[in-house]
């Protein structure tokens, strides 16, 4: 079996149940779904019954009390578990980080309680989906521009516009949807039979095939009152739940880079050239040593960052150091890998130009590179440098 | 149902094996353990039985320290109790390994005793059957299916080119094959329940060896293969070659 890459006996540091875990996930994502990816590729479909294996494996929701269905554990342990699913496909992550960070977190730190006991065990068992509606066409990066509107009416909620981009868009039962009203910046839980609430998927995609990615509008589209998130209060609630997600981002993308590098080192060594395993020339090994130093790196930044979280430490900020430098990594990694495997490099046959074009998405959601880079400057001059 | 399931720790099955120095024993350092991949199955066919009449699933396993992650894995499965037979180093005699267990097993007053077919360490496929001896018990070895109804077992049996179905009655022993079920996966809250677990620890009863290893050696290095050609005008070269040179045919 694949056992990761840990050239620094980070896993030394992990706790034997931490352990148990990235094993347990990692030969889940290596029987149940690494045989089929390059399929799911080629169709550019996610699997709905992967929602209930997930489910069934307690992936949903990793952190979410087990009262409300959860399995209740610790930041490090939804990060391990990050890690492995990415390094089967960054789609499958997304649908796990959707569901748990995107969907699950918001119901359970701003939902009220009928809203917690009706939906978290429904969702934390993988039999209901969810989606998480922030960006439109218009606003990507500047989410506070939106255009979608909540207003209130004595029937309840009446709501008008377009999100874009969604994930888990046409799957889901539930979308977490952010709309403006006249206090401000409010959050909706809108069930897929409400009339005037559609999903398109968005076809034609390079990245992420592997996942649901659609377009979601509201006409006239009615919900009652109880449907509101009583605690999500202006534009901090969706950006917290950002942060949530983020932070499994960080792992997930070790995870993608991990698989690469393995793909990578292996083919260089049986792959024979000028007489030579490839691995014998100095640039092939300059590639696999770069590679895994940045895998190393973002290993300690994501063990750091965890026991960070678990002990209440970890900031935005923090979480945003971490997106930004492993997907970064993930993506160089990706592409020197490919180069590794040449030829071979561009099919399915092989993970990395998968890996490779889901990254591209990975760099640009939740956050782009860039946004993060602000994030992380104003931070520490204290000068923004967004507008 | 009162149910126990030895299980072994074993090296990971894509294992380089490495010897120490002196070729006495396995070198270990860089070795990732693994629950045996047979024992897996015993296991879910105890929770399956469990899930079904209910009672309990005890895992017993013998070994050093290093074992326990084997255990806990089991437990993360889904198992109840597990008691850790504690011993420096693994002994090499099967009949050491079925003593020890033996001298458990015979006062747990347990319905069905279920183990994986072999280690796939060292693959003696002994331990089950030894242990039906010393225990007075029917011992089903290589099971594929099985069928338990009040204290009547009916168990299928892989053998070549057939199968073979026995009959007995519990208290008995089935090792497990592949294709008897599909082991499940350990979840999330199935890890962290084990965590609570308390794991009993008692010493082994260690019989003397009676089987030394004296020595390990590497399998001798293969000869790179040769392509002789990719259409059928190579077939006569083939033949050629395979008669003259590796004279197999
Ligand atoms: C596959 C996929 C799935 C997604 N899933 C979801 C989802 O489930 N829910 C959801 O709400 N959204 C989702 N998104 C949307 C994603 O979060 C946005 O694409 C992202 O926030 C960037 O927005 P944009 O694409 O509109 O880019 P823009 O904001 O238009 O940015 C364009 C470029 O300008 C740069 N830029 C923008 N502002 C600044 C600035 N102030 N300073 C410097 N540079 C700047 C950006 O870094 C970028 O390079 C998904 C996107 C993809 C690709």
């Amino acid at each position: 079996m694949y056992h990761g890459t840990d050239y620094y006996h980070i896993n030394s540091l992990l706790s034997e149940e931490e352990r148990l875990v990235q094993d347990s996930v990692r030969q889940f994502v290596e029987e149940q779904y690494l045989p089929f990816v390059a399929e799911y590729h080629q169709k550019s479909i996610f699997p709905k019954e992967m929602s209930l294996k997930l489910g069934a494996m307690g992936l949903l929701g990793v952190t979410v009390p087990e009262e409300y269905g959860g399995p209740g554990l610790s930041y490090t342990v939804y990060g391990l578990a990050m890690q492995e699913l990415e390094r089967g496909d960054s789609g499958l992550r997304s649908f796990a980080s959707v569901q748990g960070s995107l969907v699950m977190y918001p119901i359970y730190k701003y939902g009220s309680e009928e809203q917690k006991k009706y939906w978290l065990p429904l969702l934390a068992k993988g039999e209901k989906i969810g989606c998480f509606g922030l960006t439109e066409a218009d606003h990507g990066s500047d989410p506070g521009g939106m255009l979608t509107r909540a207003e209130k009416t004595a029937e309840g909620w009446l709501l008008n516009g377009s999100k874009m981009w969604i994930t888990n868009g046409t799957l889901a039962d539930v979308a977490v949807v952010w709309a403006k009203t006249e206090k401000g910046i409010r959050g909706f839980l809108v069930e897929k039979e409400r009339k005037g609430f559609e999903a398109r998927v968005i076809k034609g995609k390079f990245s992420l095939r592997a996942s649901d990615t659609a377009e979601l509008s509201f006409q006239d589209c009615l919900i009652p009152h109880e449907n509101q998130l009583p605690g999500a209060i202006g534009l901090r609630a969706p950006l917290s739940c950002l942060n949530e997600a983020r932070y499994g981002i960080a792992w997930g993308a070790m995870g993608a880079a991990m698989a690469c590098y393995d793909e990578a080192l292996q083919y260089a060594q049986s792959r024979i050239q000028f007489d030579k395993p490839i691995a014998a020339f100095q640039i092939t090994q300059l590639k696999l040593v770069e590679m895994l130093t940045e895998i190393t790196k973002g290993q300690l930044l994501n063990y750091q960052l965890g026991r960070m979280k678990d002990a209440g430490e970890a900031r935005f900020y923090h979480v945003s150091m971490a997106k930004r430098n492993n997907v970064h990594q993930a993506l160089q990694i990706a592409r020197s890998a490919r180069s590794i495997l040449a030829a071979n490099g561009i099919t399915d046959e092989y993970q990395v130009i998968r890996h490779l074009l889901n990254l591209e998405s990975v760099y640009t959601y939740e956050g782009t590179h860039d946004i993060h880079t602000l994030i992380i400057g104003q931070e520490i001059t204290g000068i923004s440098a967004f507008r | 149902m009162n149910i126990a399931v030895c299980v072994k720790q074993v090296p990971d099955t894509e294992t380089k094996v490495k010897l120490t120095e002196d070729k006495k024993a396995v070198d270990e350092s860089e070795i990732n353990f693994i629950l045996n991949p047979y024992d897996e199955f015993a296991v879910e066919e105890a929770l399956q039985l469990k899930e079904k009449y209910d009672g309990e699933v005890t895992v017993i396993s013998l070994g050093p320290d290093r074992i326990s992650s084997a255990i806990r894995s089991a437990l993360a499965m889904g198992a109840d109790k597990a008691i850790h037979l504690q011993v420096d180093e693994n002994p090499q005699d099967p009949n050491v390994v079925a003593n020890a267990l033996a001298a458990e097993l015979k006062n747990g007053g347990y319905d069905l005793i279920l183990l994986g077919k072999q280690a796939i360490d060292d693959d003696h496929t002994q331990v089950p059957s030894i242990l039906g001896e010393k225990l007075g018990l029917p011992s089903v070895t290589v099971v594929i299916k099985l069928n338990i109804d009040g204290d009547k077992v009916v168990a299928e049996r892989e053998i070549d080119g057939a199968h073979e179905i026995v009959e007995c009655t519990l208290p008995a022993i089935i090792s497990t094959q592949r294709g008897l079920n599909e082991p499940r996966y350990a979840s999330l809250k199935g890890i962290m329940r084990a965590k609570k677990i308390q794991i009993e620890q008692k010493p082994a009863q260690l019989s003397d060896d009676q089987l030394n290893i004296i020595g390990f050696e590497y399998p001798p290095q293969k000869n790179p293969g040769k392509i002789v050609g990719d259409s059928a005008d190579a077939v006569p070269e083939l033949l050629r070659l395979l008669h003259e040179e590796a004279k197999v045919i």
